[in-house]
């Protein structure tokens, strides 16, 4: 009842306002709104306190499909996982959902936001609830399309309508690979419930399956597939480039959807399917793989970009790969651990840029900004505990932001890992956790210190934002603080957090494992914090203007990373043009030139013909008209004589 | 039955009233000077309607008179009903037009009246002679009335026209009775049906004498490619003229044109379908094409006739009694369908002149909208669109066709009634969504009201009750195919030949 009325409320929100908000009024939308989603975060809560650690169960609504052997039903899947994932989901989105209110207030169609807003919020919670693989792909879907509405929410802008359509059709890439992994593992294990898939993987675990004249491990070819559908949600390199230009959708959005929530449903997916995962060691290589290289190619890009939400979106890819690299080694506890402190820290981080773009005007380029951190001391503050939990402030030994636990552990994890790529996700995350240090503390420093940049008209507009958008900023910053702390004993080996609801093979003992690392690989990514943020105090507020200087120096690299690897160029080369071109051709070759040409147009113009033609024979003479006649009658008695002879 | 020439008249009736009605109106009319014209038109169709009548009451049997040259059957009765009826309601509509158009004359529905007793003996002709005979008795009235606004040149070109044509196809149809009667020695239908009835290849002289018979009788149909004249005579005519062209003479052609085909020469089926085919595809090909770029709706309305002719052609070329049924059904269809639109044609008038041109129609249906729904009504009867009754004229001939193994020339005629429906759905358009003309006159005269409206509820409500019709028509049709083979039996109207010479 707790877990139906908890999905069911964002739904009912989205009905009432989606259909009703121009009668209710902007008001009215936002109270039912955020009413619903209180009761949401509340159920959510009350879930954590209740459930958290205990065996799975199953709430059954009804039988949705039943035909032959596929049997799907509607009902919810209560374990720790998702518990943890409902309060993830439920309490942020519940803090976003008041954020908005304050956020949007200049804006005209408050209602569709809300209930946008809703909408995703139910899809996502159903998505994380799913018994069964079909009522995944129900939520999966169901949050891509409140992703494509929220981020061409602004739909007169042709670049919020580029972007939303090109989040959507990157992430079909996925979809199609995640749609053949639900299609194997119903051919596989005849079922699409999560009950019997689980049950049965470890027994299928050396089974082979032939495709295209190869032969695979069976296990090997679904998970890949699961994967590769998660990297497209998940925004992973190869299928990233929706991410940043996501970040053209209110700023809230980017906070729920593609920080907090959305994006993190790939990890979600691999660790749902643990049980799975573990008996395809090869999937985990890629996984891991994928990971560490995502995470140190969105650090580097991070660095370079001027946009402030850029940023926090090229940040948040980087550190999606921490978490799918703690997958790969077998660390998903880490990789949920990470993505629960993620979801507080970058939601904060994304409200405060959000309230700093608030206060200076909707400008986001922070060359521009700058010398405001005395006019909004609070958003500063807060920008702040985003930041340190982002890098992974802490002591080692004593203890420190959320970050520094889960990063810790992640990082602890892959050194310790006996998995494929270990120790080049160990190095990765390392040196990605450097970066990640230096381009925070860029964010922080051009955005609040030094001279001010911003024309003079601005810089008297600058305003702390009302309380309405504060106060969860505020709230999401003590989570930011105390969600490592409290949430530890995820990755205690003997600690009851999961409740069996993430699967570990009887190989894999990384958990044991990495609280018994060497001492550097613990003070590791403490140094590679303290190093990343000192260079950055030293770059932008101890010596500014070296940073120009050396982009200047090294500009092939500055470029290549300034240009997000080329990714978008090369996609562009090697898909959109063809496939343009491909249209294109069809088009005017096929449609136009075949199917109109000879179809439609050409029947039309040959009747116009034949029909002039044969109106051009009324000539009006009469000894035509005798001669026509009598050349009739000698057809046919010529015709009548050579069939009869 | 008694022999000699004490002649059974009875069968007659109809013809004999037609005859003397026709006599006396010419005495009243040349009596009566001013108003004359009313009252011999109303006395014409009030005669019409009582030979329509005689002809109900008449026995279903066969009967045969003057001396077997002269038919009554339930076939000939079906046909003269739809003359008798046509030609009343070409009558009907034609007053206000020749009033207006001050053409008004008394000689104009004598004319038509000795026209359709022409015509009303031509599908009663049992020899080569009564069909000639009864021809030219049709057409010569005919002639006179194509050019009977003789002031205007178009209306006297169309009537010379015609004639000049005319003769020249009566000339063939002559041409082929003599080569017939030479290859087999009678002019009796009967009797040439006896002497052909028998297997193997027809003498050259018959073949060749058929062609030119079905070619006289094709002229009168206007199909293709003795067509010609339709589309000059139609819009050269005075309108009522052309009504009563497109309606009568063409039930009574069809009607004479299927019983020769079935009874002298039913047995070689075979044979003439050859021809039957190729017309009725060239017909339904220049039908559906040609009138396509017409701006006129009476030249329109010309190549439509030549393409319902064609369809027609399309069950009688299947040969069969199912095919016959087929052809009556839709010619009674067809004579409702055409006159009905002509009569919504005269009621095109604007400032006092009659127009023509499909162009004025526009937006129609703003000014008149019952008068918009009933050209609607028939040209989505004539595009053959269910469920009215134009789209099962079209079904029983193509059923009758693929029944007889001819599928691909249903298939065919189904395609071109595709084309086809491109202009009379353009007309629909432009009733009923071009910008508005200026509007029509009111018509003063409510007997064009009666008819369209009568007429678009015939065609509208077919599908309730088709049961008359085709009932009728299937008991014609049997009357027709039986009685040709059991006549072989009776050796009746050989001694009766003999008798009378």
């Amino acid at each position: 009842m707790l877990h139906t009325i908890l999905v069911l409320c964002p739904a009912l929100g989205a009905l009432i306002v989606g259909l009703f908000g121009r009668y209710l009024g902007d008001r009215a939308s936002q109270i039912i709104t955020c009413g619903l989603m209180a009761i949401t975060a509340l159920c959510a809560w009350i879930g954590v306190f209740t459930y958290m650690g205990e065996p799975a169960f199953k709430v059954h609504w009804f039988t949705w499909i039943s035909v032959g052997g596929l049997e799907a039903d509607w009902s919810l899947r209560i374990d720790s996982l998702s518990t943890i994932m409902m309060l993830v989901v439920g309490f942020i989105s519940f803090l976003i959902h008041v954020y908005s209110v304050g956020y949007m207030s200049h804006d005209p169609s408050k209602p569709r936001f809300m209930a946008y807003l809703s909408l995703f919020t139910f899809a996502m919670l159903m998505l994380v609830t799913s018994d069964n693989i079909i009522q995944l792909f129900f939520g999966w879907e169901g949050v891509g399309v409140a992703s494509y509405l929220l981020i061409g929410f602004w739909y007169t802008r042709p670049s919020a309508c580029a972007a939303a359509m090109k989040a959507f059709i990157v992430n079909r890439v996925g979809d199609f690979a995640l749609m053949l992994g639900i299609g194997a593992l119903f051919l596989v294990f005849d079922s699409v419930s999560y009950d019997v898939i689980f049950n049965k993987a470890a027994s299928l675990a050396d089974t082979q399956i032939v495709l295209f004249g190869g032969t695979f491990q069976t296990l090997n070819i679904i998970t890949l597939l699961l994967f590769i559908g998660a990297m497209g949600k998940s925004a992973q390199i190869g299928l990233h480039t929706w991410l940043p230009d996501a970040m053209e959708g209110p700023t809230p959005v980017s906070a729920l959807i593609h920080a907090a929530t959305m994006v993190t449903a790939g990890v979600f997916l691999v660790a749902r399917f643990s049980p799975v995962f573990e008996f395809a060691p090869s999937t985990l290589a890629f996984v891991t793989f994928i990971g560490a290289t995502t995470c140190i190619f969105a650090a580097t890009v991070g660095m370079t970009q001027f946009d402030i939400k850029r940023v926090i979106a090229y940040s948040t890819c980087s550190q999606l790969g921490y978490m799918f690299f703690a997958c790969g080694v077998g660390a998903y506890q880490a990789g949920v651990f990470h993505l629960m402190t993620h979801a507080f820290f970058k939601a904060l981080l994304f409200l405060g840029a959000g309230s700093v773009i608030h206060a200076m005007s909707d400008e986001q380029d922070m060359r521009k900004m700058g010398g405001i951190w005395k006019k909004i001391p609070l958003t500063y503050a807060m920008m702040w505990i985003g930041t340190l939990a982002l890098i992974g402030f802490g002591i080692p030994g004593i203890g420190g932001f959320a970050g520094f636990y889960s990063k810790d552990a992640i990082l602890e994890a892959a050194y310790a890992s006996n998995g494929s790529f270990h120790l080049y996700a160990f190095w990765m995350g390392v040196l990605a956790a450097v970066l990640t240090a230096f381009y925070s503390g860029r964010l922080i420093f051009l955005s609040f210190h030094g001279e001010p940049r911003a024309d003079h008209h601005t810089m008297e507009h600058v305003h702390e934002s009302p309380p309405i958008m504060t106060v969860p900023l505020m709230v999401l910053g003590v989570g930011a603080v105390i969600a490592g702390f409290v949430a530890f004993g995820m990755v205690e080996p003997e600690g009851n957090w999961w409740g069996g609801a993430i699967f570990t093979g009887p190989e894999n003992h990384v958990l044991h494992a990495m609280h018994e690392v060497p001492l550097w690989v613990s003070l590791a990514p403490f140094f590679a914090m303290a190093f990343g943020l000192g260079l950055s105090w030293v770059f932008y507020i101890a010596m500014p203007g070296t940073a120009p200087k050396i982009a200047a120096a090294v500009r092939p690299l500055d470029n290549f990373l300034r240009n997000k690897w080329y990714f978008d160029e090369l996609y562009d080369r090697i898909f959109v043009r063809p496939a343009l071109a491909l249209g294109r051709g069809l088009w005017h070759g096929g449609d136009q030139g075949i199917i109109d040409r000879f179809g439609p147009d050409g029947v039309a113009g040959t009747t116009w013909g034949t029909a002039l033609r044969i109106a051009r024979l009324q000539t009006g003479y009469v000894y035509h008209y005798a001669f026509v006649m009598l050349i009739g009658v000698a057809v046919f008695v010529s015709w009548y004589l050579f069939l009869q002879r | 039955m008694t022999d000699g020439l004490a002649l059974n008249l009875t069968p007659l009736l109809p013809e004999i009233v037609l005859f003397l009605a026709a006599l006396a109106l010419l005495v009243v009319g040349a009596f009566k000077d001013k108003e004359g014209a009313r009252i011999v038109t109303v006395l014409a169709v009030i005669s019409l309607i009582l030979a329509a009548l005689l002809t109900l009451a008449l026995s279903r049997t066969t009967v045969l008179a003057m001396g077997g040259h002269f038919v009554e059957d339930g076939f000939a009765a079906f046909f003269k009903m739809l003359i008798f009826l046509g030609a009343a309601g070409s009558l009907i509509v034609a007053n206000g037009y020749m009033r207006d158009a001050g053409i008004e004359r008394f000689e104009y529905p004598v004319l038509a009246l000795f026209s359709t007793l022409g015509m009303s003996m031509m599908v009663s002709a049992n020899s080569l002679l009564a069909l000639y005979m009864a021809l030219e008795l049709t057409s010569l009235p005919l002639y006179v009335m194509a050019a009977f606004n003789r002031d205007t040149v178009r209306s006297s070109e169309a009537g010379l026209k015609y004639f000049i044509l005319g003769a020249l196809a009566s000339g063939m149809l002559l041409y082929g009775c003599s080569l017939v009667y030479g290859f087999n020695g009678s002019l009796m239908f009967g009797e040439l049906g006896r002497a052909l009835s028998v297997d193997g290849r027809l003498p050259v002289g018959t073949v060749v004498g058929i062609v030119f018979i079905l070619a006289g009788l094709a002229f009168k149909l206007g199909a293709v490619p003795f067509h010609m004249w339709t589309p000059d005579v139609y819009e050269g005519s005075p309108t009522p003229v052309s009504t009563f062209f497109a309606s009568a003479p063409k039930i009574a052609a069809m009607g004479l044109l299927i019983r020769v085909l079935m009874q002298p020469f039913g047995h070689h089926v075979v044979e003439w379908q050859q021809v039957v085919i190729l017309i009725s595809v060239l017909s339904m090909l220049l039908g559906a094409f040609a009138a396509i770029g017409q701006t006129n709706i009476k030249r329109l309305m010309a190549y439509s006739s030549i393409g319902h002719i064609g369809y027609a052609f399309v069950g009688l070329s299947a040969g069969t009694e199912k095919g016959v049924v087929a052809v009556l059904v839709y010619m009674a269809i067809y004579v409702v369908m055409t006159v009905g639109t002509f009569a919504c044609i005269l009621k095109m008038r604007r400032d006092g002149r009659y127009i023509e041109t499909i162009a004025d129609l526009a937006g129609l249906s703003a000014s008149r909208p019952m008068m918009a729904a009933c050209f609607a009504i028939f040209m989505f009867s004539l595009a053959g669109i269910p469920p009215l009754a134009g789209f099962f004229g079209k079904l029983y001939v193509f059923m009758a066709a693929v029944d007889a193994g001819y599928l691909w020339l249903a298939l065919f005629g189904a395609l071109t009634s595709v084309v086809g429906a491109y202009y009379y759905l353009r007309i629909v358009k432009i009733i009923y969504f071009d910008d508005p003309a200026a509007a029509f006159d009111n018509t003063p005269h409510p007997a064009l009201n009666a008819v369209s409206v009568i007429a678009a509820a015939l065609i509208l409500f077919f599908i309730v009750v088709p049961g008359p019709v085709t009932r009728a028509a299937g008991s014609a049709a049997a009357s027709l195919v039986t009685p040709a083979s059991g006549a072989a039996n009776v050796p009746a109207p050989a001694s009766r030949v003999t008798a009378l010479r």
